[in-house]
């Protein structure tokens, strides 16, 4: 299915591509990222099952392991400054290693952000990798009693407001609520959602959404990334 | 469903073992809450109560003498029914009294008897023998009814005025719904009337065959049929509950609905062959198999993995696994094709795509899938390590896993150390239990790890067990087979909590919902 959908992008995503493909190597066909699309309004409101559908994603850092220790160990890695604090905005660049990251914001068209076609539109590769991952969720009141709820291809680890709250690890595909938090408190305003995916091999993606104190998802809730690059 | 509760019967079909306490009882009316305790009585007079349905101690007050009473709670009224005459000895005349208390609590000020005489009898001639009488009042049309009969001729039918407990059209004479049983009970379930009643011998300790056995009708009048067509009136019958590993001859049906879907049956066995042969007390949970009610067994220990059946994954410590016979290397990886497809993105074994079919045997059983190349010491990929793989040995995998308290989450089942829970019953005084069960403290096999409930109200596995209540849990099992389990207590609140499956890989507590499987738990032997 990933096969078709990127040889036969629809209209729709002639736009991501266009955004998606400013790494593309002189030369090679750009793959279209026909399922995300650069957003085109300030804020986003979640879909109506509440998934979080606008996210800013650092190209992928290669890494290696998807059992507890090795992801563990992978994220906890010091990779760009205040990469657990930041809140990094659209064609914002971080030097890791001896290369210069990029932050992309995109909209997705699914309930999942496809990170297979983020980075294969970016020329970038897929498989032993890690995706930095942030979003900012806007809540109209506080919260209490909620949790965050995610799925992920393949491993991931996720935080709230700075606090770890999910940690799923092994060779996964994403399922709806696959990892779900404690009981969390989302305060009134804006309320940061970072994740780090790390990838063994093939398909790689992620969905998100909070659910209420009765696991019903919440759905009023917008997101932001802040201003998009020039 | 169905594989479910066949997998639950099977995997705990071990003998059941009654109450704990004082327990000698035979003939047991239903057993009922009021003002706080269960109260449970018996033929002779007299009976037994409990503050929490496990722990049973003498001193229930039931005047009349009498054998085989039954009892049913109506507005303010706890109405009792009791037979005299008609045991014994070819006797068979005999009288179905009827007599109410607001209270079976004998300090209480309420605490008052009236009696409202005979409501049926047998001329000793006539094919009945009016004993044993059980209620039932119609769900669904707030009737009452009255059932009795005990092996000579049939079990009977009558009807009684809810307000007044007298029967109503005493003129009439009493409907006929089976024959050859006694101790009959009625109960109502999805839209069927269920004539419980118990066949072959009592009375004669372990020699007693009997059995309980059931028809079911779509009227209150009958007629009752077993699940093979055959009528009660004929002797029809299908087998409730019979006698198992060590306990002989259960008899005399009661419903202990507990609400939210989990129902019990109190019942006597003939001869407790580990309480010296002595008839006791049980409570037993009631499930539903196909349209008919199936015996349930309470827990007993034993290790298990604990699965839910919203998403088939088991509850596990939340510490890194490791592969039962150890980690293999694997190769492939990489590429857009699949899951560890495409070639040369190798991880681990790194054999070419030709290699990996080589290691198979010549085989096609992978061709056009050269991806999953790699591992296999010469045995292929599929070809195993060789010999039986012995289980894990938790001393060993435990080593790497956090000393202090460690969450809980789910995962497939693998066989995993941290995946199989060891449920141990315990039954000191300050434990207590709930109606059928002590309370049951559940560590990770081969360790002193104890899952219990945290500050937060989020489930936690803390190092050893110290008794709280916090680490106590019980087991109800539900009428598919699974089971619903809770705590004792949760820290900080009053709210009675279930373990529920709030994802694929994540476990809390919540309220119960019988509608969901949520909260519902397959105990598989690992």
């Amino acid at each position: 299915m990933t096969t078709l959908r990127l040889l036969l992008p629809p209209a729709a995503a002639l736009l991501a591509a266009a955004v998606l493909t400013a790494a593309a190597a002189p030369g090679d066909a750009p793959h279209a990222a026909v399922t995300l699309a650069r957003p085109a309004t300030p804020t986003k409101a979640a879909s109506p099952d509440g998934f979080l559908q606008r996210w800013l994603i650092l190209e992928p850092i290669h890494v290696t392991g998807l059992t507890d220790s090795a992801v563990q160990s992978e994220v906890k890695a010091n990779y760009f400054p205040d990469q657990f604090t930041v809140i990094p905005h659209d064609g914002d660049k971080v030097q890791v290693g001896a290369g210069e990251l990029t932050w992309h914001a995109v909209d997705t068209l699914d309930y999942n952000v496809n990170l297979f076609h983020y980075a294969a539109a970016l020329h970038k590769p897929t498989s032993d990798v890690l995706f930095w991952i942030v979003t900012t969720v806007n809540c109209p009141a506080e919260m209490s009693g909620v949790r965050l709820a995610i799925g992920s291809n393949a491993a991931s680890v996720w935080w709230v407001n700075g606090r770890e709250v999910i940690g799923i690890y092994g060779d996964r595909q994403t399922v709806v609520d696959d990892g779900v938090s404690k009981r969390l408190t989302l305060k009134q305003g804006p309320n940061v959602v970072r994740c780090a995916v790390v990838n063994g091999g093939g398909a790689t993606d992620f969905c998100a959404r909070f659910l209420d104190v009765d696991d019903k998802p919440i759905t009023n809730l917008t997101l932001s990334v802040g201003e998009l690059a020039p | 469903m169905k594989s479910v509760l066949l997998a639950g019967m099977l995997l705990l079909s071990y003998s059941a073992v009654a109450l704990d306490g004082q327990i000698g009882i035979h003939d047991p009316s239903t057993v009922i809450a009021c003002d706080g305790k269960y109260y449970v009585f018996g033929t002779g007079g007299g009976g037994l109560m409990s503050t929490d349905g496990w722990n049973w101690t003498g001193g229930a007050v039931r005047p009349g003498g009498g054998v085989a009473p039954d009892v049913i709670h109506l507005g303010d009224r706890f109405y009792v029914s009791y037979a005299t005459g008609g045991t014994g000895g070819g006797e068979h005349s005999a009288d179905v009294h009827m007599m109410w208390n607001k209270t079976f609590d004998t300090n209480s000020p309420d605490y008052k008897w009236e009696d409202c005489g005979v409501v049926a009898s047998s001329d000793g001639v006539e094919d009945c023998n009016a004993i044993d009488p059980g209620f039932f009042l119609d769900p669904g049309t707030g009737r009452l009814w009255l059932t009795y009969g005990s092996y000579f001729g049939y079990i009977r039918l009558i009807e009684l005025d809810p307000k007044t407990g007298k029967r109503i059209h005493p003129e009439e004479p009493p409907l006929n719904l089976a024959i050859n049983c006694e101790a009959s009970d009625m109960i109502y379930h999805d839209g069927w009337y269920y004539l419980l009643a118990d066949h072959d011998s009592c009375c004669d300790g372990a020699n007693s065959g009997y059995n309980i056995r059931v028809g079911r009708a779509r009227a209150v009048t009958g007629p009752f049929l077993d699940n093979m067509g055959v009528d009660m009136m004929l002797g029809g019958g299908k087998l409730f509950v019979g006698s198992e590993g060590r306990v002989v001859g259960p008899g005399h049906f009661g419903l202990l609905d507990l609400g939210e879907g989990v129902q019990k049956f109190s019942c006597h066995y003939e001869a407790d062959l580990d309480r010296g042969g002595a008839s006791v007390l049980d409570l037993r949970p009631v499930l539903w198999r196909d349209g008919w009610p199936v015996a349930g067994d309470n827990l007993k220990d034993g290790t298990f993995e604990i699965e839910s059946a919203r998403t088939g994954t088991a509850l596990e410590l939340a510490v890194e696994g490791v592969p039962v016979g150890g980690r293999r290397a694997r190769g492939g990886g990489g590429g857009p094709g699949g899951r560890r497809g495409g070639p040369g993105a190798a991880r681990g074994g790194g054999e070419t795509n030709a290699a990996a079919q080589a290691t198979l045997g010549g085989t096609n059983a992978v061709g056009g899938r050269g991806s999953r190349g790699g591992g296999g010491g010469g045995r292929g990929l599929f070809g195993g390590q060789g010999g039986v793989i012995p289980p894990q040995d938790v001393a060993v995998v435990s080593t790497n896993w956090p000393a202090g308290n460690v969450d809980v989450r789910m995962a497939n089942y693998m066989d995993q150390a941290q995946q199989k829970w060891t449920l141990t019953a315990v039954t000191n005084a300050s434990a207590s239990g709930y109606p059928g069960s002590p309370y049951f403290k559940l560590t990770i096999a081969g360790t002193d790890r104890v899952l219990a409930v945290g500050d937060d109200a989020e489930l936690v596995v803390l190092p050893g067990y110290t008794g709280g209540p916090e680490q106590l849990w019980r087991f109800d099992q539900l009428a598919d087979g699974t089971w619903r389990i809770m705590p004792k207590a949760v820290p900080n609140s009053s709210a009675a909590l279930a373990l529920s499956a709030v994802g694929s890989s994540f476990a809390t507590l919540a309220k119960f919902d019988p509608a969901s499987d949520k909260q519902r738990w397959a105990l598989k032997a690992p």
